[in-house]
């Protein structure tokens, strides 16, 4: 409707008004474009050229000194083979598939204790997130070698309940449970999602939930849960992908060796010592990409997946 | 302020439990309160346990070496500054002093930057009409995703072959340039919501997209500008990759590569030192939190920002 007027308007003030009108229009453009050169620069040399590039680079061999020489599709059979990439791999993942939902498990439980209107719950909730925020520091690494180190505090608790473990840090079976145990410590930043999330859910719903007698599993199931849905996929979402990049502390836990036995090879470690440590800069640009497909591939299945368990309340009404 | 009024009523049918079960009233109050003690109560033991790492952290730094491993306890009888002392000190003949000084640069630099490059692109794709500024916006909300670890060896390259390995420019580039999407897609959030009336008022008296920019648009950002620099400020200073692939010289090293070059240097034989060094190294963040608590929790509640 209010497109069908326009030609008739544009054609009743002649074409010197129309000039002035697509020079503004030019002028707009260049000014977004100079509003967007920042962005549109880091764009270009710091995310797209650089992507190309290492697209092209997992294709040669590349040691940064010497030209790279094209070596086809070498350098990703020759990972296949490689059983410290296999060992990476198989350790991100048991990191991310055990690790991921018991941290959103554990946010979700504590943002339902603290979802009350009672005194001191923004207190409680400041006091969970401190670990989300110091987490990932080398410090906290640190401290947590020395919690889980030999005769350490965990150890010392453990054995007092009679379960002598020894040090966990040094022990290949244990360190695993260890780092999932950083990452669900971390709880907070989802748990704070969460509590907003829970705000949400009209109270409403869980009274006429208990009028028909539901007991709290029940309300949980199908009220909680299915209200939650949308908050629950961006937290899974998020998480995964943040899990699959963990560093820092698997570098201060090993000293930089994914020791012991390969236990904490995590993938961007071994990423990081191939490309930085043996310069064999074409071989880490195969992983590199292998990791963006394999996060691809995870978030497109979240994505196709979520039409049969996220529920957006628009739909409903 | 219901619990404040129960609380004295608690006590007296906490004592005479069948007589507060009595009446009606009384039994829900009784109820209630319990329910309140059973919350507070199993909240703090959860805080106690969860919040322990930190406490043992803080604990340990002020005691002895020969005290901190096989301790498990807080308390000492031999707390002393002797390890902050000796953590002053540095490492690598760099004083702690100027790590300190090398992370502030850093997160000084990175909050300028982040917040000059995200109002900057947020006002282009709230508010200006551009050929090409849908794709532009797709593309990222794609690098949203994006893992670092795709982008970190040309990058590198770049750099090595620029000469500007072992200099700042490498950290802080991508922060003026808006590499870090989560900053933009912030402000972008934020500025949707800004009542369009206000610029186009502006536009009808003549100002031009800067004037609208610089006088309407950022005084009406703090809040959000507020949230981007709390946690650019925060996620610098807890950055290790970044410095770990850019920098050699000790004496440009931020805190967690001195940190990590304290832990391969002592070898654990100076316990105490090294964990008075990561508490040093931690205080800016804690004392950020405590400062910008509700800031930092609203920005991680409603934006999704991770800590």
């Amino acid at each position: 409707m209010a497109q069908t007027p326009a030609p008739t308007r544009r054609a009743q003030f002649g074409p010197s008004l129309r000039n002035e009108k697509s020079k503004q229009r030019r002028a707009e453009a260049l000014t977004g474009y100079t509003f967007l050169l920042p962005w549109l620069l880091g764009f270009i040399a710091l995310t797209a050229g650089p992507m190309i590039s290492s697209l092209y680079l997992s294709f040669t061999n590349y040691n940064l000194f010497e030209a790279p020489k094209w070596i086809g599709f070498d350098n990703y059979t020759n990972l296949f083979a490689d059983e410290r990439f296999l060992q990476s791999v198989k350790v991100t993942l048991t990191y991310v598939v055990f690790g991921t939902p018991t941290k959103l498990a554990a946010a979700l439980a504590i943002a339902m204790l603290l979802n009350s209107k009672r005194r001191g719950q923004g207190f409680y909730r400041s006091a969970f997130y401190v670990p989300s925020l110091i987490g990932a520091s080398v410090s906290i690494a640190i401290v947590w070698k020395a919690m889980f180190g030999d005769a350490g505090p965990v150890d010392q608790f453990l054995s007092f309940f009679g379960i002598g473990l020894g040090g966990w840090v040094g022990n290949p079976n244990m360190t695993m449970p260890m780092m999932i145990l950083l990452t669900v410590w971390q709880f907070g930043a989802p748990m704070i999602i969460f509590l907003a999330g829970l705000k949400q859910v009209p109270a409403e719903l869980y009274e006429a939930a208990e009028m028909d007698g539901a007991g709290w599993l029940k309300k949980f199931t199908s009220i909680t849960l299915p209200m939650l849905s949308p908050v629950i996929f961006f937290n899974l979402l998020m998480e995964t992908i943040h899990a699959f990049q963990i560093f820092a502390s698997a570098f201060i836990i090993s000293n930089g060796s994914g020791g012991p036995a390969g236990s904490t090879m995590f993938y961007t470690l071994y990423l990081y010592l191939r490309g930085f440590g043996d310069f064999r800069m074409g071989y880490a640009s195969a992983m590199a990409w292998l990791l963006l497909i394999a996060i691809g591939i995870i978030t497109l299945i979240f994505f196709k997946t979520s039409n049969n368990w996220v529920h957006y309340s628009g739909d409903e009404k | 302020m219901t619990t404040t009024a129960i609380k004295p009523d608690t006590a007296a049918s906490g004592t005479s439990g069948v007589a507060g079960n009595r009446h009606p009233q009384g039994r829900t109050i009784l109820g209630k309160s319990l329910k309140a003690l059973v919350f507070h109560g199993v909240s703090l033991v959860l805080i106690a346990v969860v919040l322990y790492p930190a406490v043992w952290m803080v604990a340990s730094s002020f005691k002895p070496s020969s005290e901190i491993v096989g301790n498990a306890a807080i308390w000492s009888s031999n707390f002393s500054f002797d390890n902050f002392v000796k953590a002053m000190d540095g490492i690598g003949g760099v004083s702690t002093l100027q790590f300190f000084g090398n992370s502030l640069i850093l997160a000084v630099g990175s909050v300028v930057g982040v917040v000059f490059s995200s109002t900057v692109t947020a006002y282009a794709f709230t508010r200006i009409n551009f050929p090409g500024r849908k794709l532009f916006f797709t593309l990222m909300i794609v690098t949203l995703l994006l893992p670092f670890h795709v982008v970190i060896i040309p990058q590198y390259i770049i750099f090595q072959q620029l000469g500007l390995v072992d200099t700042f420019i490498p950290l802080l580039l991508g922060k003026f340039l808006g590499a870090e999407a989560f900053f933009v897609f912030l402000m972008v959030q934020f500025m949707r919501n800004l009542p369009r009336e206000l610029d186009e008022a502006a536009r009808i008296d003549g100002a031009g997209h800067v004037r609208i920019f610089r006088s309407i648009m950022l005084p009406l950002m703090k809040p959000s500008i507020i949230t981007a620099s709390i946690f650019s400020f925060i996620w610098s200073w807890n950055d290790f990759l970044g410095p770990l692939l850019y920098l050699n010289s000790p004496e440009k090293y931020p805190l967690p590569l001195a940190l990590r070059l304290f832990v391969d240097q002592t070898q654990s034989s100076d316990y105490g030192a090294m964990i008075a060094m990561s508490v040093l190294a931690l205080l800016p963040v804690l004392l950020f939190f405590l400062i910008f608590q509700r800031h930092i929790v609203e920005g991680v509640s409603t934006q999704g920002l991770k800590g």
